[in-house]
């Protein structure tokens, strides 16, 4: 505890400590992460970068709550999350986390206002509630007109910018992007990321992975992984805000 | 608030299921005409006992009824050979049976004579039934004008006569009922009382009261009448003597009125050589209507059970189809923090609601075919609270049953695998 205490600042938003993520690929062990460690700063935008294979995904997907730890702990705004049951990180994801994907995953079926309340109706908001708060969101991302379509009525930048509206719905401190410009095309991509960048200065801690790197480029930091580890971490200097 | 959750997620079910009209209404089918059939059924053997024991309490289920009957060697002997035949039951019988029983509590003596009754110029064969007061306690018909015959007309030998409102209609017309002065045979007697017939014209060995019968008291009748008939088979007249055609004994309890029937066929055995008469337990063809509407039950209940199970494997098969081609779908709500349970719901109330509302049609098209069933064969058939409940309840349940494993095995989706099924 009282080393923790040391390693350990108030300023993190996320932290990993010699994590490890072992799969077992039938005889085989493969190491997606061999002993990571790693402060994220509360309200900082970061880049994780790396070819496929390099354990970035793993990475996202423990950082995101999705997965699970094999050997080391991870703290979430300062707590240890590593040994959480699956109903607690569900809870967790809900109530703290943002996610963005490069493929949206929006539900077809449902309109824009449905995937935008899907949080909403989880935390259990009253109906009328999670309709206004829905319509706000929609403003936001510039989508209030969309609100009744389907997904499948909209091209790929507004569909991302209802998964954006649905990431924001439970107010999250954090945002995990994965791809989020990878479908689409790089005009299209850059508003997405300047949305994402707008939603950094307003005080959203941003983990984003991709392989563009000028994409990547706009993120406070880069982070290449490589073979599970971490290869170099890049920028940091240059404070735009 | 709770329930508004639950009413809502209802209705997002509903949304869902239809989000795919056809498929849904397929899946359907199978409980629609599970429970249908369920429906049907319960009702038509609802309808069915209705009538065996409609079929009892006209013939009282705490009565036996002996009947005399021509044995069979005195019945070959009779058509070879003019003599007459002395059978059947004697008055000493009513007697020994009234006191060797504890367990009866009222014998009724019956002696039947067909007579030609006359009022005016109207005729008709009636069957004079000679009687005590006892008969009306044994044999409860609804009394329609004047009275029953009492005590008081049996000691003195009054003659007077009950008709039934068949025989009154037909043989009265439009004159005063009460009060007149019927011929029977070659006597008159003064009609006192008209009461209610539950059995046919045609009547039915089981059931003691016939529609053209007229009560006499017993004593008249034997003065009257006497014992010896002349009866007319085709042709050739033979004559017979028969002192008690029916003895109608009630027992005190319904548990009694086997063992009592067991014992007047031992102690009446005793007295006839041969076997002139048979004892007939009302009771033992309730329990007869009983069994066999147990065995109608179980046979169709199989039927309906199956097509209900066939119903519940229907859905369970789509369902199935469903998780997995909502994989995806499942991914995200896990990913955006849904839990497994809230999965499970989810899955789980679509299929109760596919299944309620299957069950729903199905009691609909369960109410009509009973319907149908008495419009065009006239088969009794009762719709009750239960038949349409019961079905109802099983339907959900089968929801339930047949819904937890697809729903399980959609809270088992991985929704980082999920997430990159394309």
């Amino acid at each position: 505890m009282i080393e923790q205490s040391e390693t350990h600042s108030s300023e993190d938003m996320v932290r990993l400590e010699d994590a490890h993520k072992i799969y077992q690929m039938g005889t085989e062990q493969v190491n997606a992460l061999a002993g990571v460690t790693v402060s994220f700063k509360r309200g900082s935008f970061w880049a994780i970068m790396g070819p496929s294979g390099s354990g970035k995904s793993t990475m996202m997907n423990i950082l995101g709550c999705l997965d699970r730890l094999s050997k080391g702990r991870y703290f979430l705004e300062g707590d240890d999350v590593s040994t959480l049951n699956d109903n607690s990180l569900s809870e967790l994801r809900l109530r703290r986390l943002g996610f963005i994907f490069q493929s949206f995953n929006l539900i077809q079926q449902l309109s824009v206002q449905r995937n935008i309340e899907l949080p909403l109706y989880y935390l259990g908001w009253e109906a009328d509630k999670s309709a206004k708060r829905a319509k706000e969101l929609a403003e936001q991302v510039g989508l209030e007109s969309r609100l009744n379509h389907k997904p499948t009525e909209l091209s790929g930048g507004q569909m991302q910018r209802v998964a954006i509206a649905r990431a924001l719905a439970n107010d999250p401190n954090i945002i995990f992007a994965d791809e989020p410009t990878g479908n689409l095309d790089s005009t299209t991509g850059e508003q997405i990321l300047q949305m994402l960048i707008d939603l950094n200065r307003l005080g959203k801690t941003i983990i984003m992975v991709t392989h563009e790197p000028y994409i990547a480029k706009h993120a406070q930091y880069q982070l290449h992984m490589k073979d599970g580890l971490i290869d170099r971490i890049d920028g940091g200097g240059d404070e735009t805000k | 608030m709770r329930q508004s959750r639950f009413v809502r997620n209802i209705w997002l079910g509903i949304e869902n299921l239809l989000l795919h009209k056809l498929r849904s209404f397929l899946t359907m089918l199978g409980v629609v005409f599970g429970v249908g059939s369920v429906v049907a059924m319960l009702s038509v053997g609802e309808g069915a006992s209705k009538e065996a024991l409609e079929q009892i309490r006209k013939l009282g289920s705490n009565n036996i009824i002996i009947t005399s009957v021509k044995s069979a060697d005195d019945e070959a002997a009779s058509t070879t050979h003019s003599h007459m035949s002395i059978y059947g039951l004697t008055y000493e019988d009513q007697l020994r049976v009234e006191e060797t029983f504890n367990t009866i509590r009222e014998t009724a003596p019956v002696k039947l004579i067909r007579k030609e009754a006359r009022l005016g110029e109207r005729s008709m064969e009636l069957r004079v039934v000679g009687t005590t007061p006892q008969w009306f306690d044994l044999v409860q018909r609804p009394i329609i004008a004047g009275r029953v015959l009492n005590e008081a007309d049996n000691q003195e030998q009054s003659p007077v006569a009950v008709l039934t409102e068949f025989g009154a209609r037909k043989i009265l017309a439009t004159k005063n009922t009460i009060g007149q002065s019927l011929r029977i045979g070659g006597d008159y007697f003064e009609i006192v009382g008209i009461i209610k017939s539950e059995s046919g014209e045609a009547g039915n060995i089981q059931i003691p009261d016939q529609q053209v019968d007229v009560y006499i008291s017993l004593q008249l009748a034997k003065k009257y009448f006497g014992d010896v008939f002349y009866k007319q088979t085709s042709g050739t007249r033979t004559l017979e003597m028969v002192e008690l055609h029916q003895i109608i004994v009630q027992v005190d309890d319904t548990d009694h009125v086997e063992s009592t029937a067991a014992g007047l066929e031992k102690m009446l055995s005793k007295f006839h050589k041969k076997k002139d008469y048979i004892v007939s337990v009302p009771l033992a063809l309730l329990r007869q209507a009983e069994a066999t509407k147990r065995t109608f039950n179980i046979v169709l209940g199989s039927i309906a059970g199956i097509s209900l199970l066939v119903g519940g494997i229907g859905i369970m098969n789509i369902m199935l189809a469903s998780v997995t081609e909502r994989t995806r779908e499942i991914g995200i709500r896990r990913a955006i923090g849904a839990q497994r349970k809230q999965i499970i719901t989810q899955f789980l109330i679509e299929t109760v609601v596919l299944s309620t509302i299957g069950g729903l049609v199905g009691v609909g098209i369960g109410v009509l075919i009973p319907v149908l069933i008495t419009a065009v064969s006239g088969m009794p058939t009762v719709i009750t609270l239960t038949s349409i409940l019961l079905p109802l309840i099983i339907s959900a349940g089968i929801g339930i049953l047949f819904g937890l494993y697809p729903a399980a095995r959609a809270a088992k989706v991985d929704p980082i695998i999920a997430l990159r099924h394309e």
